[in-house]
């Protein structure tokens, strides 16, 4: 119906967000009558996914014609964002953004750049960009899952941890149970993207590739590199992140500091 | 020599100017005290009052904003932390049992240095607590009082001078915690140590205590032989 009223592209985009926008409110009001309010965070979320991905459109159109390397400042920025993004869902865990910050650049950035010089991602800005932005938006939603969760474990194990200290035990050891929780939640949603490829979704960058004239076998096989990537790189992060952040939640006289209020 | 000059000689515990606070308010302020070997000193106060809060800052699981606790004469900023919570050992309200036997729970202490608990050792461990026959049993299906008895017995395998008690008996039933009291008493004097016990129980500091201090918002408001602070 909207190609019939739309012949632009850019205003038959346009109205397809906005299509895609009025569902969302839907489901959204029809949660407010259960008494769940997501509006707020809903609405607000979804002004600014529309916004910043016209941004990022409008940026990939001129780096189109930019040199190659310049894709690695749009990288980093994507990067420095993630950081900050995910240390939100740590609920003011101290040192959450730094942590998040490192982790996802060392995690979805070794990745990238491994894969890259392999040769399997390709250094035009069309294909780095898009796939960097996959691996980079995955090991933020990891990392901003493993940090919610290492938070709420501590929290309600806090007399387990400080029993264990109290006889004499290093942070470390009192804490395992809890990273090791911590990072197995995290990387469900990426295990179980890897278990369902093809069965019970057939992802973007496949539909697009196979939209641009790939062959659909190769189409097929690269999707699975890239959730393979995905998988990597997710791991890496969750890794990291839970393990610099247990240097963060105990003073350098062992003491655990978060914890909720005295 | 009486436990309150025992403490006065030669304390193996003594609490200098501690102080806490934290951003929204001052948990404790200038508290200072002392105790010595096979001695129960006991801090009474009503709920709110940093009784708890003072127990934590003993073994350093939380810092004092001002002042510190000298372990037989020694700063214990100078000690290692986790070699100070061996020696000062500790037993909380709620006992929190590790996952799987008795045995591994009381062999947890001494197994962080790397040292392993021989099964007569914590036979002999388990019967001084009241608990024998009980060391291949699963913990977590003990009651609330047989636990708070592996807690006792897990803080005594690491053979601590100092034993910290936070409302050991609050949780459990007047039997059990009678036997509990007299668990307490008797490990004092048996194993030399200085303890100090945080009760709300008045009647409970009077049968076990000699010498309390009672506190009242973070501050102390008397101290010295239970009968003077407490009335006879």
């Amino acid at each position: 119906m909207l190609r019939s009223l739309f012949h632009s592209e850019l205003t038959l985009g346009l109205a397809q967000a906005a299509v895609a926008s009025v569902m969302a409110l839907l489901v959204i009001l029809l949660a407010r009558r259960r008494h769940i309010h997501l509006e707020g965070d809903a609405s607000i979320a979804l002004l600014r996914g529309i916004g910043q991905i016209i941004a990022v459109g409008s940026i990939l159109a001129l780096l189109l014609r930019a040199p190659r390397w310049t894709s690695i400042f749009l990288l980093v920025a994507m990067i420095i964002a993630a950081g900050s993004i995910s240390a939100r869902r740590a609920n003011n865990i101290p040192g959450a953004a730094k942590v998040s910050t490192y982790a996802i650049a060392v995690g979805a950035g070794l990745v990238t750049a491994v894969m890259t010089w392999a040769g399997v991602i390709d250094t035009a800005i069309t294909s780095l960009i898009p796939v960097g932005s996959m691996i980079i938006a995955n090991a933020m939603n990891t990392n901003g899952l493993a940090l919610n969760r290492f938070r709420s474990e501590v929290l309600s194990h806090t007399g387990e941890i400080e029993t264990a200290l109290a006889l004499g035990a290093t942070p470390q050891a009192t804490i395992r149970p809890y990273v090791e929780a911590s990072i197995q939640s995290s990387l469900i949603p990426a295990i179980d993207n890897l278990r369902s490829l093809g069965i019970v979704w057939i992802p973007g960058l496949m539909t697009g590739m196979l939209l641009s004239g790939a062959r659909p076998m190769y189409a097929a096989i690269y999707q699975f590199v890239v959730i393979a990537m995905i998988l990597a790189s997710s791991g890496l992060t969750s890794l990291l992140s839970t393990t610099m952040m247990q240097a963060h939640a105990f003073s350098i006289a062992d003491q655990l500091l978060l914890k909720g209020s005295e | 020599m009486s436990a309150t000059k025992a403490a006065q000689a030669q304390p193996v515990l003594r609490a200098e100017k501690l102080s806490r606070a934290v951003p929204t308010k001052t948990l404790l302020s200038d508290i200072s005290f002392a105790v010595g070997a096979s001695e129960l000193l006991g801090i009474v106060g009503p709920s709110g009052s940093g009784k708890s809060s003072l127990l934590r800052l003993l073994n350093r699981l939380d810092e004092p904003t001002t002042g510190t606790v000298f372990l037989n004469g020694l700063d214990y900023r100078r000690i290692p932390p986790r070699e100070l919570r061996r020696r000062v050992g500790m037993v909380t309200q709620r006992p929190f049992m590790f996952p799987g036997t008795v045995a591994s729970n009381v062999r947890f202490g001494p197994a962080q240095r790397g040292e392993s608990v021989s099964d007569e050792q914590i036979a002999l461990l388990l019967e001084q607590v009241g608990l024998p026959n009980l060391a291949s049993q699963d913990a977590a299906v003990l009651s609330g009082g047989e636990q708070q008895r592996v807690s006792l017995a897990r803080s005594l395998a690491n053979h601590p001078e100092v034993l910290l008690l936070d409302e050991p008996t609050s949780a459990l039933d007047e039997q059990s915690k009678l036997g509990i009291e007299e668990l307490i008493s008797s490990l004092t004097y048996k194993h030399g140590l200085a303890c100090v016990l945080v009760t709300h129980d008045r009647e409970q500091a009077r049968r076990l205590c000699r010498r309390v201090l009672a506190l009242e918002a973070g501050h102390v408001r008397h101290s010295g032989l239970v009968a003077e602070v407490l009335g006879a």
